[in-house]
């Protein structure tokens, strides 16, 4: 995001340079119009550039234009006025992408976990990213009505398989964040056997998808991969 | 503003410093400024409002040279530091804490003054606009102030809140990113919010000084909405209503004073003096109160854009107001039908704010139970019910009944002027 910066600041240059030239000729050639019919005739015959090159030599010419010719000091307005643009979004950038997550923040990407530690129907919070993660081994039983509720009008609609790894379906690995606003849903309540959001009472299954409540999406899965049979790494 | 002044410079340095600064012209300007002479006490809330600015910027500024901003620090500085070591540090905070709520209570009663009595229709729309920005201003504020004491209500109120703009497509998880400085609510937003919190009460003053300035134009409204027509219909603004702002601001810090010195808590929440856990989130969020009717509107919408578009759309309501009420007569004393409107449209607010601090789907009548019948997934007797009907009435207020009842109603007949009361009658029963 940083480096696209100059890119996006020499685009916009891009973009106007033309824009003016264009506006400069439009006034250069209608300036000619309004004082020479044969000027006009005879720039209307020649095509492109030269055409800007002749209607550009015969204003030059013009004793009237002079130095006062508007359109070229139209030009130096349009040019000023982009400029000032340019350079002012050039220093509001690094004033706003200061506020982005900084280099440290980054850093603290991922962590490891040991899943002994977790038995079998038990739920354990760690911290990852100084948000709340959920680490559920669920029992056949949890694991087979997530899997009976897979085609069951979803609002979010995804399958019990597409939430856990292959081979590992008894772990389940949750951001613990309500994808409501933020808070942290509890386990155990709501009418579905997985998760009640205390805020405004959101509704999550066994495979944590939202089933009922305000909440738009499913509790999120984080990336993660298990590193052997016993050890996650997450993010 | 310079047509009205009787100043003239007496001293040579006054003399001096008239024609480079005319500095006290303006300062007398401002005392003589003619101000219609029926204002009743519903118009000392603009000064109580600017005394309420003063006092939050001066204990705020004391108050940030003991703070410190920081996840493992701000808790420890607030509770600890300055409401016990710091010398008055408890009455300081005391001030500002209960100084936002004193803050909200006299502008909420300024914003339906100028709605009762017609003050944002022309020509002060812009000084009704520039009081909308102000509110939004101080909305900011002190959801950001709420923040710092970094509490459990204020850790997850700022996670909560800053989620609803998530809510927006596209542009929403960046933003909320780039407000986080984070994956999640965390030192850099507590940092970032200090730093804000601190700006934008200055911001405040200045859009303050554009308010009056635009005030100053057009002059005041005043309780029968007829224009100042002659001088007869003024009074000079100092002594009268340097006297009557000033009796009505001592009245105000008996108020003030009862929560600072009897209730310094009522006001806030018993989660906040549990430090913040990122992990944990208390059984019940509440905002502070004074955003309790848009948390209530927010609640009401089962969708969560939805939600969020209505709760920002009830505050645009107010930018748009002057546009949508069509009536020729200003004060709602003359409008009997619109007053009866407005009258409920207040009950509106109160009852969603009301709402905003019960749980959801408890029942508003306990006694009755559930009724069993759950349109849109809740009970009919629950406060979340409640809260959609007086959603509905506070839109429904706005775009229909304000523009349909100010072109349909027949006003009573409204006072030629200030001075001059509309019946001989009524005249006759004053003296």
């Amino acid at each position: 995001m940083r480096r696209r910066a100059p890119a996006t600041l020499a685009a916009a240059c891009y973009c106007v340079w033309p824009v003016s030239q264009a506006l400069d000729r439009v006034e250069i050639l209608g300036a000619v119009g309004r004082k020479s019919s044969f000027a006009n005739r005879r720039a209307g015959r020649i095509e492109g550039e030269l055409k800007v090159a002749e209607s550009l030599a015969d204003s030059a010419s013009d004793p009237s234009h002079g130095g006062d010719d508007p359109s070229r000091r139209d030009f130096i307005h349009i040019v000023a006025v982009a400029a000032a643009a340019g350079g002012a979004a050039a220093v509001a950038w690094p004033l706003i992408d200061q506020m982005n997550p900084a280099a440290d923040t980054l850093a603290l990407a991922s962590v490891e976990f040991d899943l002994s530690k977790v038995e079998l129907g038990q739920e354990v919070t760690i911290a990852w990213r100084k948000q709340p993660l959920f680490i559920r081994h669920r029992t056949p039983a949890e694991i087979a009505k997530a899997v009976a509720d897979d085609h069951a009008g979803l609002k979010d609609p995804q399958t019990d398989a597409e939430r856990v790894k292959a081979g590992h379906a008894e772990w389940l690995i949750l951001l613990g964040s309500c994808t409501h606003l933020g808070c942290v849903p509890l386990f155990g309540q709501g009418e579905y056997g997985g998760w009640f959001c205390p805020c405004h009472g959101s509704v999550y299954d066994t495979s944590g998808r939202i089933r009922k409540g305000p909440a738009p999406l499913n509790l999120a899965v984080p990336d993660y991969s298990f590193l052997n049979d016993k050890t996650v790494k997450i993010g | 503003m310079t047509a009205h002044t009787t100043y003239e410079p007496k001293t040579a340095i006054e003399r001096w410093l008239d024609t480079r600064l005319p500095i006290i012209r303006l300062g007398v300007e401002v005392l003589e400024f003619p101000t219609p002479k029926n204002l009743n006490y519903w118009w000392t809330f603009g000064g109580i409002l600017t005394f309420c600015l003063a006092t939050q910027i001066i204990t705020g500024i004391v108050l940030a040279m003991h703070y410190q901003a920081g996840g493992a620090s701000a808790f420890l500085s607030v509770e600890q530091g300055i409401m016990r070591d710091v010398n008055y540090g408890w009455l300081l905070r005391g001030i500002h804490a209960n100084g936002a709520s004193m803050f909200f209570i006299a502008v909420y009663i300024h914003m339906f003054r100028g709605m009762y009595y017609g003050s944002y229709k022309a020509p002060r729309e812009l000084l009704w606009l520039l009081g909308c920005v102000i509110y939004l201003l101080m909305m900011a504020t002190a959801f950001m102030g709420y923040v710092l004491p970094w509490g459990q209500m204020s850790f997850w109120g700022a996670k909560v809140i800053t989620n609803l703009l998530g809510a927006f497509p596209i542009v929403g998880k960046p933003i909320t990113t780039l407000l986080w400085g984070g994956f999640a609510v965390d030192d850099p937003t507590l940092n970032r919010f200090f730093s804000l919190h601190y700006l934008l009460p200055f911001l405040i003053a200045a859009v303050v000084g554009l308010h009056i300035w635009a005030l100053h134009v057009p002059g005041n409204n005043n309780p029968i909405g007829v224009e100042v027509k002659s001088k007869a219909d003024t009074i000079p603004f100092h002594p009268y209503y340097t006297v009557k702002d000033g009796f009505a601001i001592a009245v105000f810090m008996i108020l003030f004073a009862v929560f600072v010195f009897y209730e310094p808590d009522a006001l806030g929440h018993a989660d906040n003096f549990i430090p913040a856990n990122p992990l944990v989130t208390p059984s019940h969020i509440v905002p502070e109160w004074y955003f309790l009717p848009f948390y209530a509107i927010l609640r009401a919408i089962p969708d969560k854009l939805m939600g969020v578009i209505a709760m920002f759309g009830a505050i645009a309501m107010l930018f748009a107001l002057p546009w949508l009420n069509r009536s020729k007569v200003k004060s709602m004393r003359y409008r009997p039908t619109s007053r009866m409107y407005f009258l409920f449209f207040v009950v509106a607010c109160c009852v969603l704010g009301w709402c905003g601090a019960q749980l959801p789907d408890d029942a508003v009548i306990p006694a009755l139970g559930k009724t069993g019948i759950a349109p849109m997934e809740s009970d009919l007797n629950s406060y979340v019910w409640l809260s959609r009907i007086m959603t509905l009435y506070y839109f429904v207020y706005f775009l229909l009944i304000t523009p349909f009842v100010s072109l349909r109603e027949t006003p009573l007949p409204v006072p030629d002027s200030i001075s001059k009361p509309v019946l001989a009658g009524e005249a006759a029963k004053k003296d």
